[in-house]
């Protein structure tokens, strides 16, 4: 039998971490298979600078010594939050499904909104191109060839006006990955809002607006750190006051992660560039309790499915003993870190993109199991262009399945008390406090980030993961195992060049209609107020309210606090 | 000018900040022997080829993940038409559909890479182009 079928099952394990199964020809020779086979349960299942050791095969009693559940755990929706924020979790209410759009004009974004809520889509996520990203309205020459392409253009009120048309802002949580110019967006938003007679209190979404992640990995600033950290307390403050149910930052270690660093990196950055936040907003004189509540983050969850279960427990748990024992939050909401989770998009492969599915799939399940309270399912075609809308419905559909199909939501934090899985969040927390460490060291965040120091460790680990690749240490599928020559069918989505024409001669016509003086005196008044270290937002508000563009209020504020250049190191 | 090692400008150019590509490329041509100069973020294709012509380089990588290849790399080609440089091999890697990256090997850039491609090829294939476009050139 074995001679006719040459197939092969569970052939490479070690401790049951992989299986495959192998179909070969009839010509198979013997000493091929035998060699693959050796290889295959020699390799290493884990990222490079994993925290599972290699030697160890089970976990016992002794891996987690002294535990004491009722001081590393607690209950769920109580201190230190380990096994998740809230008392009932997915038994209450699932997490929201939210899926990350936006390409070419507002009109299509629209469109893209609208098709994603009728099929069940419950949280919209605004992508926005490298322009709007960047401080650059569509029509300034450095715009040329990315207006729309990596997100949709937004850079006047009445593109806001078009993303939202038929939408109602009281009914939707929106939230925008936007960084430096995210009090801009919320300016926009804020006025559309009042256009459609929605009152701030009722608005819920959240923007993304961490900039120190972005002089880390992102890599998307306009000004010096100290500047753009009293932009962002500005919407802290603004928010504490009269958004309440707005989150200003998303504290993310998504980028970090795919700029390339482990896991444990991530957590660490991440968490201390919330710290930082917090320090800042205190020490603008915010009460702790006061803003706190409103922080969120957002984590990566990456093919590592129990080193990653492990990051979000030991991050929740850091966070609530950070912000009780080091800022004196007396709140339980001031400790609580809820987060949004994105399935990694660096895993995904530009071969055999089908494998994605797979992929998306079990790294959904990862931040589910983490107890995330958002999440966005990467679409197979991601490694090759933007999501075309099928691909985007399958990934969508994952969620779907993991909630609907499996009794994964039923039980909360179901994998506490596991020896491994108890061990690993121990084991996170004690690196990851390491880290703290040496970065307090240096003088903390802003001192490391000048230093380049973060941004070279994630370099150094990015380098270090891309030669284990080559060196088939760490093995992909469909990349250095697997491969096959294949042609890849599936539909491409493409962005045509007559929609940057469209939007640029938009822009240009928006700026003739509108009243010049008006709109030129909001900025002087805007510049002013930075000159006096006010608070921004109402001026900006009132400058988008006077049709001042985004590219506009981004020059007026280059005059007073300059611009940003990181230096060109490698590691 | 008789020149030894391979000298390579690999730069980031457009809005687009994903430097993680543009870097573990630059690690790996500084491992394999080459001089590499990484431009930093946010490069505008006057800089790239001012500084490419500064430098004598044989060989221009490109990095883009922002969609706008069609826009830069001809730009960037054109540049260096008017400054009368035509023997620097312009190459590149991002996310580049196929049927665009035939368009502009038509153009006359050389290969772009897409995601999962071995950092060995991309080394090979620059040592391989340098060697032929010296030759000619002696």
């Amino acid at each position: 039998m074995e001679e006719k079928t040459k197939e092969v099952k569970d052939c490479g394990c070690r401790g049951g971490s992989f299986y495959t199964s192998i179909s070969e020809k009839e010509t198979i020779v013997q000493e091929d298979l035998e060699q693959r086979i050796k290889r295959l349960s020699q390799k290493n299942s884990r990222f490079p600078c994993s925290i599972i050791p290699e030697d160890k095969a089970y976990y016992k009693e002794g891996d987690i010594k002294n535990f004491r559940p009722e001081e590393k755990l607690g209950e769920p929706g109580k201190y230190p939050f380990t096994r998740g924020v809230y008392e009932t979790m997915y038994r209450g209410r699932l997490w929201t499904m939210r899926m990350f759009s936006g390409f070419g004009t507002a009109e299509q974004t629209n469109q893209r909104f609208k098709f994603l809520l009728e099929h069940g889509q419950t949280g919209l996520s605004i992508a926005f191109d490298m322009p709007t990203l960047m401080g650059y309205d569509s029509d300034h020459p450095r715009s040329k060839g990315e207006v729309g392409k990596e997100g949709v253009a937004i850079c006047t009120l009445n593109n806001m006006r078009t993303l939202f048309k038929d939408i109602p802002l009281n009914k939707v949580s929106t939230s925008m990955t936007i960084n430096p110019t995210a009090f801009i967006l919320l300016a926009f938003y804020i006025a559309v809002a009042e256009e459609q007679g929605v009152p701030l209190e009722k608005l819920r979404g959240t923007i993304q607006n961490d900039i120190l992640k972005e002089y880390i990995a992102q890599k998307e600033f306009i000004f010096p750190p100290e500047p753009s950290i009293k932009l962002i307390i500005d919407t802290v403050e603004f928010c504490a006051k009269h958004i309440p149910k707005w989150h200003p930052i998303s504290i993310s270690g998504y980028h970090i992660r795919e700029a390339g660093s482990t896991a444990v990196q991530e957590l660490a950055f991440t968490l201390m560039d919330g710290f930082t936040y917090v320090k800042y907003a205190i020490e603008r004189g915010l009460d702790v309790d006061e803003f706190a509540p409103q922080l969120s983050f957002f984590f990566n969850s990456h093919m590592n499915f129990f080193e990653e279960i492990a990051k979000f427990r030991a991050a929740r748990r850091i966070w609530a003993r950070w912000m009780k024992e080091k800022f004196g939050a007396k709140k339980p909401e001031s400790c609580r870190l809820k987060f949004h989770t994105q399935t990694a998009g660096c895993s995904l492969t530009a071969q055999q993109p089908e494998n994605n599915i797979v992929r998306t799939a079990i790294e959904a399940l990862a931040a589910v199991l983490g107890g995330t309270q958002s999440l966005h399912t990467n679409s197979m075609d991601e490694a090759l262009a933007l999501p075309a809308e099928k691909a985007a419905k399958i990934a969508l559909r994952t969620q779907q399945i993991i909630a609907y199909e499996t009794d994964v939501p039923d039980v909360i934090d179901p994998l506490a008390g596991s020896y491994f899985i108890e061990y690993l969040t121990n084991k996170m927390e004690k690196e990851a406090e390491e880290i703290f460490k040496k970065i307090e060291e240096m003088g903390g965040m802003v001192e490391a980030i000048k230093k380049g120091w973060p941004q070279k460790e994630i370099s150094r680990s990015a380098y270090e993961f891309q030669k284990d690749v080559e060196d088939k240490k760490y093995l992909v599928v469909g990349i250095n195992e697997f491969a096959e020559d294949e042609k890849i069918e599936i539909p491409i989505l493409k962005i045509l060049p007559e929609i940057e024409e469209k939007q640029v001669r938009e822009v240009k016509e928006f700026k003739e209609e509108r009243d010049d003086i008006v709109a030129k005196n909001k900025l002087e008044e805007l510049r002013k107020a930075a000159e006096k270290n006010e608070n921004l937002m109402p001026y900006t508000i009132s400058a988008v309210k006077a049709h001042c563009t985004l590219g506009e209020i981004v020059e007026e504020l280059k005059k007073v606090y300059g611009t940003w250049q990181e230096p060109p190191n490698l590691y | 000018m008789k020149k030894d090692k391979i000298r390579v400008l690999v730069a980031k150019v457009g809005l687009d900040g994903h430097d993680r590509g543009a870097k573990v490329i630059a690690s790996a041509f500084r491992d394999a022997g080459f001089e590499v100069i990484y431009s930093g973020l946010h490069q505008t294709p006057e800089a790239v080829v001012r500084t490419a012509i500064q430098e004598d380089v044989d060989v221009i990588g490109i990095s883009i993940l922002s969609g706008a290849h069609m826009t830069i790399f001809p730009e960037i080609l054109k540049l260096l038409k008017e400054k009368g440089v035509e023997d620097i091999v312009i190459t590149g890697g991002g996310i580049i559909p196929e049927d665009d990256a035939e368009k502009l090997c038509q153009m006359g850039i050389g290969k772009l890479f897409g995601p999962g491609t071995p950092l060995n090829e991309i080394i090979e294939y620059i040592k391989e182009e340098v060697k032929r476009r010296r030759k000619k050139a002696d």
